[in-house]
């Protein structure tokens, strides 16, 4: 018998992310029609959304403590220079976190 | 008849191709979160459970500390509310995409992550015809991995030989290759260095813990600045 506060916790955390997700939906996207402005943020937003979650992904990298975020900074730029190179998706990705592996694992 | 059911086999292979690298990532985050819980004394039925019905990455890392820490209801949908505030940018990204997906749309709105918005916010490969069953699938098939790689790290996650470190980075990866398509196909920038400006500013300022819901009101702010000049622009 699990206990009922820990099944309430995990029933709350997606309710509320669940919820988070529909809420867009819910409100705009009944018989009236989309406003502009939403349309046009739906426009743009997904440019900034990209850039915020780069961010968000090296958020607890340190630069002053070692190793200094190199691993994570070196491996970005191979995937960056890569991608702008090859323009292969799989390649880029495969490529750039091989060489993550090998930076944290043998490296730093 | 044969023709219907070879395009949408074109959908189906194709999702199947782009959703790789979020297995290789998952399969990693998943696994570990697996391993995470069952530490904490949360058994495989708390692994799939919250896979299945809460399918956020960083959330569910979150949740096993709220779980072993016993918090109260409010502590845990204040910190949901933190934490996955983000995913209302992808609903309002994705209103007019998934418009008309019918019977789809809403697994497809439940399964809208990270990693599912980074693959379904563009076009579909060309040779895709039905949109909406290529972005259902991408969803399925990532919150597949997903589940699959927490019962599996619950079950048997410990005695796995070899070093799996840094594996994990393939979704930091995957989003640096969609954010550099969408600088490609675009000749704004000025959304996309919004969002590394704002959030690079807001980490330095707020921290790691507490940066994204600052971030999230810079950037809206600065794109609503956008939309006035826009307007302003077509008036004149």
């Amino acid at each position: 018998m699990p206990d009922i506060h820990s099944v309430l916790l995990v029933g709350v955390i997606a309710l509320v992310t669940v919820g988070l997700r529909f809420l867009p939906f819910a409100v705009f996207s009944g018989k009236n029609k989309t406003p502009r402005f939403i349309i046009y943020l739906g426009t743009v937003l997904p440019f900034a959304v990209m850039g915020m979650l780069v961010i968000y992904c090296l958020r607890n990298i340190s630069f002053l403590s070692l190793p200094f975020g190199l691993p994570e900074l070196i491996s970005v730029l191979a995937v960056v220079l890569l991608h702008l190179w090859k323009k292969n998706t799989l390649i880029s990705i495969i490529s750039g976190t091989a060489c993550y592996i090998l930076l944290v694992q043998l490296v730093f | 008849m044969f023709l219907k059911k070879s395009k949408n086999s074109e959908a189906l292979k194709k999702a199947f191709i782009a959703s790789l690298p979020v297995m290789a990532g998952y399969s990693v985050l998943s696994i570990g979160f697996g391993i995470l819980l069952n530490s904490k004394g949360f058994g495989v039925g708390w692994a799939l459970a919250m896979s299945v019905f809460i399918y956020a990455g960083s959330m569910q890392y979150l949740a096993v500390e709220l779980l072993a820490g016993g918090v109260s209801l409010i502590t845990a949908a204040l910190t949901a509310l933190m934490v996955n505030a983000r995913h209302l940018f992808y609903g309002v990204s994705m209103i007019e995409r998934y418009k008309n997906a019918g019977k789809k749309k809403p697994y497809m709105i439940f399964a809208l992550t990270d990693e599912v918005f980074s693959l379904c916010c563009g076009e579909p490969p060309a040779g895709v015809e039905n949109k909406h069953l290529y972005y259902f699938l991408v969803s399925l098939f990532n919150q597949c991995y997903w589940v699959i790689g927490s019962v599996i790290g619950s079950l048997i996650g410990n005695i796995i030989p070899f070093s799996t470190e840094g594996i994990d980075f393939a979704l930091t990866a995957l989003f640096v290759t969609v954010f550099i398509d969408q600088w490609r196909n675009t000749d704004n920038h000025k959304p996309a260095i919004t969002g590394i400006l704002a959030s690079a500013v807001c980490l330095l300022i707020f921290g790691a813990d507490n940066f994204l819901i600052p971030a999230m009101l810079v950037i809206i702010i600065v794109l609503s600045l956008g939309y006035r000049r826009k307007e302003s622009g077509q008036n004149a």
